[in-house]
């Protein structure tokens, strides 16, 4: 057996997604965390040094390389796998078997992974972009120089359907996360009945924090919970 | 419960061969029984449509005792009809009240190719078997029967994986028309008892190769295939595949 081999049959491809799925959660932790500093209410002095440090730490820079990376395959192998499964039915049934077999959001990943993707894309519009390439307007924390990224979310959500489409991803979120979480651990072997009930659990209480906590930073900074 | 005669409508998928376009077809029964099994019932139908010089509709069946995985229709939208863990021989026309119709439908994948109305060419499965699904034995005089011992949990559990009929009700639910809880109940079956052991890694990846070649989806967890398995084997089996997969992936020699 080939080492492509075991990483480009059908089992292997999803050993890929679900390594690079847990791998993304991983960072959904890091990213949730150093955001909820908005909420210490210092006029986003918290926030922008933990930005800061994030973004001048030589360490966080590179696995920022592994993140996109991550972020790049988890979706391409994603489509991959999404539109080779399609094709394996050419006719379709005239009644479906629908929820009476499984739950709509196991069935959607290919959906609620595209409506993440666009959001994305302005994500990165917003925030990566203008941090990394295009500026983004300084302030002094403790005499020391850095980007003002509190004051950036602050204009970026003070539109209301930028609110609503990052509301709207944050559902997204969850869905994808809930399915996603316990199938990446099914899919890298854990078959114990002692952990795939946990395992289910902690994954329904991850989805639901870190959607709700990304869901209430943009509502937040509308409505100036966090000032 | 109380006998009961019903009329019935059923639309079934009519098509010629494997290569013909198919079409839904409307059919009447009368006075059907509330004790008849659903494919004595089509038996009925058949019969009817062979005195009127019709061709019959070609389904697939053999023991009727709901152990040999042969008869595979797609009824109302779920493998094997609405009963749980249940075959459709075994489905009992009590299931359904006068005037009802029913759709009837075959198993739907590439891998699974329509030979001719309801029936599908399932010789996939049996390439899937002959690749890895069973355990090279020595000839001679047999083994005395409790020299291996096998802990009753791992044994209990590859009986339940061993009782798959290879029915392909799991490839017919699933989104994907992946195969992986046939396979995986032939892989656990094995894997968990002390005889696998010698040949674990390569019935692995032999089996999931050929399956790929065979033209069966990917696996994504959803749970459809273990909701309408008449054997009930469990997912937790397809993860004890992944497990072995993997394991056989890193550390297989060759």
């Amino acid at each position: 057996m080939k080492w492509s081999d075991v990483f480009t049959s059908s089992v292997g491809r999803k050993l890929v997604m679900g390594l690079t799925g847990l791998f993304l959660i991983t960072f959904l932790v890091v990213h949730a965390g150093v955001n909820a500093c908005i909420w210490a209410n210092d006029g986003g002095d918290m926030f922008n040094k933990a930005a800061h440090f994030m973004g001048a730490m030589i360490v966080i820079r590179v696995v920022e390389i592994g993140l996109f990376a991550g972020i790049f395959i988890h979706i391409i192998q994603g489509y991959v796998l999404e539109f080779s499964n399609r094709s394996k039915r050419s006719v379709g049934y005239d009644k479906q078997l629908g929820n009476r077999g499984s739950k709509w959001y196991s069935r959607s990943m290919g959906l609620l992974g595209t409506i993440l993707l666009l959001f994305f894309i302005l994500h990165w519009y917003h925030f990566w972009i203008p941090s990394r390439f295009t500026g983004v307007e300084q302030t002094q924390v403790n005499g020391v120089e850095m980007h003002n990224m509190f004051a950036l979310m602050q204009i970026t959500f003070s539109e209301l359907w930028v609110v609503i489409v990052y509301v709207v991803a944050c559902f997204s979120l969850f869905w994808h996360l809930l399915h996603g979480f316990q199938s990446a651990f099914r899919t890298l072997g854990v078959s114990n009945n002692r952990y795939i009930q946990p395992i289910k659990t902690i994954g329904f209480v991850y989805a639901l924090i870190v959607s709700l906590a990304f869901a209430m930073m943009p509502v937040s900074l509308y409505m100036g919970w966090a000032h | 419960m109380e006998h009961y005669l019903m009329n019935l409508t059923l639309k079934v998928w009519r098509q010629a061969n494997s290569n013909a376009k198919g079409k839904f077809e409307t059919f009447k029964v009368k006075d059907i029984s509330s004790e008849m099994s659903f494919l004595e019932m089509i038996d009925v139908l058949n019969e009817q449509m062979i005195r009127e010089g019709h061709d019959p509709i070609a389904f697939d069946h053999d023991c009727r005792e709901g152990i040999c995985g042969m008869c595979s229709m797609y009824i109302d939208g779920r493998p094997h009809g609405p009963w749980h863990a249940n075959t459709v021989c075994q489905l009992h026309m009590r299931a359904y009240k006068d005037g009802d119709t029913i759709v009837i439908e075959p198993w739907r994948a590439n891998a699974f190719p329509v030979i001719k109305d309801l029936m599908v060419d399932r010789s996939a499965f049996d390439r899937i078997i002959q690749a890895g699904g069973y355990v090279s034995v020595n000839t001679g005089s047999p083994v005395d029967a409790n020299a291996t011992p096998i802990q009753k949990d791992n044994a209990d559990a590859a009986f339940a994986a061993a009782a798959c009929i290879g029915c392909g009700a799991c490839v017919a639910a699933c989104k994907n028309s992946s195969a992986m809880l046939f396979v995986s109940a032939k892989v656990s079956h094995l894997a968990l008892l002390p005889q696998g052991n010698p040949e674990r890694k390569s019935r692995v990846t032999n089996m999931i190769a050929q399956m790929d070649k065979e033209g069966f989806g990917s696996c994504t967890n959803t749970g459809a295939c273990e909701a309408v398995c008449p054997k009930e084997i469990k997912m937790s089996n397809i993860a004890r595949l992944n497990n072995e997969y993997l394991v056989a992936g890193l550390t297989i020699d060759k």
